[in-house]
């Protein structure tokens, strides 16, 4: 047996073993509840895409126009119906479906990245994907190529109960620059349904990705990424996650290792948790390089009955690191609740030096005059500071990107009164 | 012949009495501000400045419980502290609080209302050396003289006719108190088109700032109510020299 067929099948075993572990975190599922997906037909080219399909991607980014951007991946359910690198980015970058990647680069993928920053064995909904017809994205950025204008890319789910299984792959080769706005969404009458989604990064010398991603679900729906990211000597990974809408359950949990000396990682995460959504976020990053440096910041705020959960885990393995996580959560429900839970630990490194801020209060009545005496209502003056409190400078955005985040802030302040 | 009609006062505070949490603070002030004119209010700490100041500002926790506060004819009882700001009524804290995530800029464009504010922001950007403050989370890490200017800043954007100052120089270095000084007298010497001349009332225990800002007349607020009242400049010198005990008693009171 080949080296790439015993990977195959260790993949199978590990996955095997894993398809009745629940996760460590967030309420479990019966994965049986769900339907496999069908096959969706590709397009040529998006404008073919229907309005309300092109009207639901643009709220988590994805411009159906292409314009300013340096390429798209549109997967609709399972299938990957359209890809595309705009010309100008012909040799530097590679678009393709995971599918795709494991045909044409099979030694690559299966030796170096395919299930190698995330175990197939973590928990069923890992199972789940490797078990299971999966495609997802495949992009490469090639050495030294900086990609100035973002990737877009969009998870689609067109058919209500079903599983959308992903798994997808990020490589920045050394010195490569890329900023990748991932949105996942469903189609307005798709209800119930799943996302589990395989997230691998990898981040080379001195490589720089911005990975944003914009969740946009409904009350009824399930979501369970797991992502796994490695950074290399001097390589910067920052992650933006925003989350405004409800969602039935949702459990993420990024783990980043910093293997590089001098790598960097940031985490910014938005969610507004309201209704009966069960929301469970957070981020670890290990840092093992020396000089490494980590910063995670979560901005939550919920309301109706909403449960969330923010976590942040540092786990110091070099003696020259330094993290610090920031999070803070505002709850404007009597029946809302939230946790917010950092976890730092130094591991065999006394010289790390690991700090966080974590803060559940309302907004201060003193805030709300202080805007009042310049002649703000007082709903207004709620607003705004809730939606200033929501507002992190996430970098990367584009403006495009940026107003539509306004938009969502701006209407989610207005709905917090 | 008719007798000639009294100008209206801007405020007029008519035994004024104000309970803070079970204890009376002030017990019984009389103050008249007409338009165009400076008051000072001078007292030992703990004496009810900042009570009578917030009182007339609106914020919750300042019970009235006899008396009135009328601005412009309008008696402020039942106003919320919003509709008594577009009223015209302004005030520079002591010490603002800090608000995570909304910018000084966004807040003297708040205060400044409707319509483009380029011009008056590049103004107040110059004017109050806000360069390295005006993108920021506004009194978050401001230093003392900071706050201050950002105070004064959003306060010319709102053009108050009658604007509070609560201890305009407390925490403040020399070079800052001269520049807010001169944003106070902006404030208060300016002239609004057709709305007559603009008024103040500075809280001070010190007296420090008046070498910067001319006043017209000094009250002395001491144990709940206004003791003494004259012209500031010999107040603050009566009291260097005897303290406020004596003030009730001193020979330039004109009470």
């Amino acid at each position: 047996m080949s080296a790439i067929e015993q990977r195959k099948a260790e993949i199978r075993r590990l996955a095997e073993t894993a398809v009745d572990k629940p996760a460590t975190f967030g309420p479990d599922l019966d994965l049986a509840a769900f339907n496999a997906a069908a096959d969706q037909q590709s397009v040529e080219s998006l404008a073919s895409l229907n309005k309300q399909i092109k009207e639901t991607a643009l709220e988590i980014g994805f411009d159906a126009s292409e314009a300013g951007r340096s390429g798209s991946y549109f997967q609709m359910d399972r299938s990957p119906i359209y890809r595309k690198v705009e010309e100008m980015f012909d040799n530097k970058l590679e678009i393709m479906s995971t599918e795709e990647a494991l045909v044409l680069y099979p030694e690559l993928m299966y030796e170096k990245y395919y299930w190698r920053n995330v175990a197939p064995d973590k928990d069923k909904y890992t199972a789940q994907v490797a078990l299971n017809h999966t495609e997802g994205y495949f992009i490469r950025v090639k050495a030294g190529q900086k990609i100035d204008k973002p990737i877009q890319a969009c998870l689609f789910v067109s058919e209500n109960n079903i599983s959308q299984n992903v798994h997808s792959v990020i490589i920045l080769e050394e010195g490569a620059e890329a900023n990748v706005l991932t949105g996942c969404t469903i189609h307005p009458q798709v209800r119930e349904g799943l996302h589990a989604g395989i997230s691998e990064f990898y981040v080379g010398k001195g490589a720089k990705l911005t990975f944003t991603m914009i969740h946009n679900w409904s009350e009824d729906f399930h979501v369970r990424p797991r992502t796994g990211v490695t950074v290399e000597e001097d390589g910067v990974y920052v992650n933006n996650y925003i989350m405004l809408k409800p969602v039935r359950s949702l459990q993420t949990f990024p783990v980043a290792r910093l293997v590089g000396d001098r790598s960097r990682a940031v985490f910014n995460s938005i969610v507004y948790g309201l209704d009966d959504s069960y929301v469970d976020i957070g981020s670890e990053t290990s840092l093992e390089g020396a000089g490494t440096r980590s910063e995670a910041i979560a901005r939550t705020v919920s309301r109706d009955k909403a449960v969330v959960y923010s976590r942040g885990r540092l786990i110091g393995r070099n003696n020259d690191c330094k993290a610090h996580l920031d999070c803070r959560g505002i709850v404007f429900s009597e029946e809302s609740t939230q946790w917010a839970i950092p976890d730092l630990a130094s591991e065999g490194a006394p010289g790390a030096e690991l700090s966080h801020e974590a803060a559940i209060s309302p907004i201060a009545a003193e805030e709300i005059y202080y805007l009042m005496s310049r002649g703000v209502p007082k709903d207004d003056a709620i607003s705004m500071i809730t939606r200033g409190f929501l507002d992190l400078d996430i970098p990367g955005l584009p403006p495009a990107l940026r107003r539509q985040v306004d938009k969502a802030l701006e209407e989610t302040a207005k709905e917090s009164l | 012949m008719p007798a000639l009609q009294e100008p209206q006062p801007l405020l007029a505070v008519e035994d004024l009495h104000v309970t803070v949490g079970d204890h009376e603070v002030l017990r019984g002030i009389d103050l008249v501000i007409a338009e165009g004119e400076t008051h000072v209010l001078l007292g030992p700490n703990g004496g009810g400045k900042t009570t009578l100041l917030n009182t007339i500002v609106g914020l919750p926790g300042y019970r009235v419980t006899q008396g009135s506060i009328t601005f412009k004819g309008v008696d402020l009882d039942g106003l919320e502290i919003d509709e008594r700001a577009r009223l015209g009524i302004g005030v520079a804290f002591q010490r603002p609080p800090a608000v995570r995530g909304i910018k000084l800029r966004q807040l003297i464009e708040v205060a400044a209302g409707d319509g483009e504010h380029e011009e008056l922001l590049a103004d107040l950007i110059g004017e109050l050396s806000l360069r390295k403050m005006i993108d920021r989370d506004v009194n978050m890490g401001f230093s003392g003289g900071e706050m201050k200017r950002s105070e004064m800043a959003q306060l010319i954007a709102q053009s108050p006719e009658l604007t509070l100052f609560d201890e305009p120089e407390s925490g403040v270095d020399l070079d800052n108190i001269a520049v807010v000084g001169r944003a106070m007298n902006r404030l208060l010497k300016s002239e609004r088109v057709g709305k007559g001349t603009r008024a103040g009332l500075i809280v001070t225990h010190t007296g420090h700032i008046l070498e910067y800002v001319n006043a017209d007349i000094g009250h002395v607020l001491y144990d709940g109510k206004l003791a003494c009242k004259g012209n500031p400049r010999d107040l603050i010198g009566e009291i260097g020299k005897h303290g406020y005990d004596k003030c009730v008693e001193c020979a330039i009171c004109q009470r």
